[in-house]
């Protein structure tokens, strides 16, 4: 087994144990910590594939940006193990069910028509660097960026909007 | 890496979130297993692009590689953006009351 394998697999199991545990643990600090080294076991999984513009991305606006303001409501919330709302114990599993099912399906998809072994090239290819994306989005894909940021002010919009106290509608 | 082992980790990281969305009746739970489906797919796109890119599509299409990865990059994009507006109404649930429990929301069928 090359390094590249052995690498492969251990982010694997460590992806798939956080994301577990995300969905496992009682106290949501713990689930957002979880969930952040999930984040990170995938922006490894992108710096094997030399995809490094997506893997700091990923680290920078995932587990840098949306993590913490996910801390920042649940610390405002005040939230604990103790306080945690439970779903009856049949819904939980039926639940546990239907996600294996549908994991069951999708696993039984792949395998009917894995006749065609693709490689995945793997630390090898520079078209995920930032200088070809960077070309590649200024170039052909300028006014999807524009929109988004016209997207992204209307989302800050929305938000504020939301979040404002009403003051004179309660009385 | 064949591409079979980077479907099957895809499927399995996109179940364990429906399982999270599902299960759990916190609402910032169910929405940090949304983040995670949206991470696992982000993963098989990048995936692919990089299977494509060794094979005869990447000589007909040049572009193929980093079409993908810049779809990956507007995934994050509206993600960022599905996540402020999505925490700012759970702070205003929980404002009005008092819990993040999603089964309260039945309160709105009256």
């Amino acid at each position: 087994m090359s390094i590249t394998e052995i690498l492969f697999w251990v982010l694997s199991a460590l992806a798939l144990f956080s994301a577990i545990m995300v969905v496992a643990s009682k106290n949501p600090v713990h689930s957002i910590l979880f969930l952040i080294v999930v984040f990170f076991t995938i922006s490894g999984h992108y710096i094997l594939m030399n995809a490094q513009f997506l893997a700091i991305v990923n680290i920078i606006v995932y587990a840098g940006a949306i993590m913490v303001l996910f801390l920042f409501v649940v610390m405002l919330m005040n939230l604990n193990a103790a306080s945690e709302p439970k779903k009856n114990r049949m819904i939980q599993f039926a639940g546990l069910i239907s996600g294996g099912c549908l994991f069951l399906v999708l696993v039984a998809a792949i395998t009917k028509s894995g006749s065609t072994n693709n490689m995945v090239q793997m630390t090898a290819g520079d078209q995920g660097l930032i200088k070809n994306l960077g070309k590649v989005l200024f170039k052909d894909y300028v006014i999807p960026f524009e929109i988004s940021s016209v997207l992204f002010l209307s989302a800050m919009i929305g938000a504020v909007v939301i979040g404002k106290k009403e003051s004179s509608s309660t009385n | 890496m064949e591409i079979q082992w980077y479907i099957g980790l895809s499927v399995a990281l996109f179940c364990t979130g429906i399982v999270g969305v599902l299960t759990r009746r916190n609402s910032i739970i169910i929405f940090m297993c949304i983040e995670l489906m949206l991470n696992s797919v982000n993963l098989l796109l990048v995936a692919f692009s990089k299977m494509h890119a060794a094979s005869a599509l990447a000589q007909a299409n040049p572009n193929v590689v980093s079409d993908a990865q810049i779809f990956v990059f507007f995934i994050m994009v509206v993600a960022a953006a599905e996540v402020s507006v999505g925490l700012a109404i759970i702070v205003m649930l929980y404002r009005n009351t008092h819990a993040v429990d999603v089964n309260f929301l039945n309160r709105l069928k009256n």
